[in-house]
């Protein structure tokens, strides 16, 4: 039903087998510390090359004004352009099933070292990096503005604005995707032709 | 292990337990960690099926271990069957809520998913998914933003800030590999640096 089949994108690198889309996925969800999404940009977009910049924001749209894990979401509907339900629900097993297994033996060791300055200090540590690799990762997607239908003043002016509203302000992130996630919408409806 | 509550749930309990994470899953449009509260008052306040610290400790394990955030519903329910009694009771704990959290928001997504792929050349499906993109950027660019700031007080804390704004630049400039950062982060921090 998803699968590709235009001459043109049968040439772009994609998963080789479910095997391939379960360890790809396994993979990029072990390198997520306090979130996986920027993980997937790098592996996706950079590494992999399954998707173009302009596809992974598009399908990351879909991902997250829909309900549950934006970066679930988006991981099955990666694996279901490829290999439909069976590619969904292989890529979903990929993000899960490892990472659930070693949380789980985590927290079965986390009570004898969760005093322990130093594992606390590079917790701290490696949830700073986290912090900046999603910064960074927004950053490149602000590069496919350029070649937005609207003007570059409108669309960052808005990513501005959203900024202003989400950390600054503290509003609700739901208003933010309604407002200025509708106006986008509208205005790009009105600028794309027929 | 001697868990801080002795808990004896029967079917319904469970039952009720899955039926509520049934119905998170719908309401978590932007991700689960926006119905925490929800779920706080559910397990901790309502029923006491978790404690206060069980519970901000599922949060914090998950955040610390790779793989995706919304392992922190597993945890909860891993604690709830520990509570119960048995790791046992724990392993259906996990799959009670996981499969709760998962199952509605999975399905429809996919739904969604594959409408919108099967209509990607409609106008309002392109409308929408390049019209959302300012706001997706500015949600991650946001997100980093929170991450790295949360809890942090700016005069003893710049170190950290400061190694968030250099990781994020380098990932964002160069194409390091993300687990030489993460491994930086996690020795400074082990070493009391940042």
């Amino acid at each position: 039903m998803m699968h590709m089949n235009s001459a043109t994108e049968l040439e772009r690198p994609q998963p080789s087998s479910l095997k391939d889309l379960f360890w790809s996925f396994t993979k990029l969800a072990l390198q997520g510390f306090g979130g996986v999404l920027a993980v997937v940009q790098l592996e996706m977009v950079e590494r992999k090359r399954w998707l173009t910049q302009e596809e992974f924001i598009e399908e990351w749209a879909v991902a997250q004004i829909m309900p549950g894990p934006n970066v679930i979401n988006l991981s099955m509907m990666i694996g279901g352009r490829y290999f439909g339900l069976r590619g969904a629900m292989t890529a979903l097993a990929g993000m899960l099933a490892l990472p659930m297994v070693l949380v789980l033996l985590l927290a079965l060791v986390y009570a004898h070292y969760a005093d322990h300055p130093a594992l606390h200090g590079a917790l701290r540590g490696m949830a700073a990096v986290s912090a900046g690799l999603i910064g960074a990762t927004g950053m490149k997607m602000a590069g496919t503005l350029k070649k937005h239908p609207l003007p570059m003043t409108v669309t960052v002016g808005s990513a501005l604005l959203g900024i202003v509203f989400v950390a600054v302000l503290h509003w609700p992130m739901i208003y933010s995707l309604v407002t200025i996630g509708g106006l986008g919408c509208v205005m790009t409806y009105r600028k794309l032709s027929p | 292990m001697n868990p801080p509550l002795h808990l004896v749930l029967d079917w319904s309990d469970w039952i009720h337990l899955f039926a509520e994470y049934l119905t998170l899953s719908l309401m978590s449009i932007g991700g689960a960690i926006s119905t925490t509260a929800e779920m706080h008052r559910f397990l901790v306040e309502q029923h006491h099926w978790l404690t206060q610290t069980q519970f901000n400790d599922s949060i914090a394990i998950a955040q610390a271990a790779p793989g995706p955030n919304i392992l922190f519903v597993a945890l909860m329910g891993w604690n709830v069957g520990l509570n119960a009694g048995s790791m046992t009771a724990g392993l259906l704990g996990v799959l009670v809520t996981m499969i709760g959290i998962m199952l509605p928001s999975t399905t429809l997504t996919y739904l969604a998913a594959r409408w919108s792929h099967q209509n990607r050349d409609l106008r309002a499906v392109r409308a929408f998914k390049q019209g959302m993109a300012p706001i997706v950027i500015a949600l991650l660019i946001s997100t980093s933003i929170l991450l790295g700031s949360a809890h942090h007080d700016p005069a003893t804390d710049w170190p950290l800030w400061l190694l968030s704004v250099l990781a994020g630049v380098v990932i964002w400039r160069t194409r390091i590999h993300l687990l030489w950062l993460l491994a930086l982060g996690a020795v400074l921090g082990c070493f009391g640096l940042v």
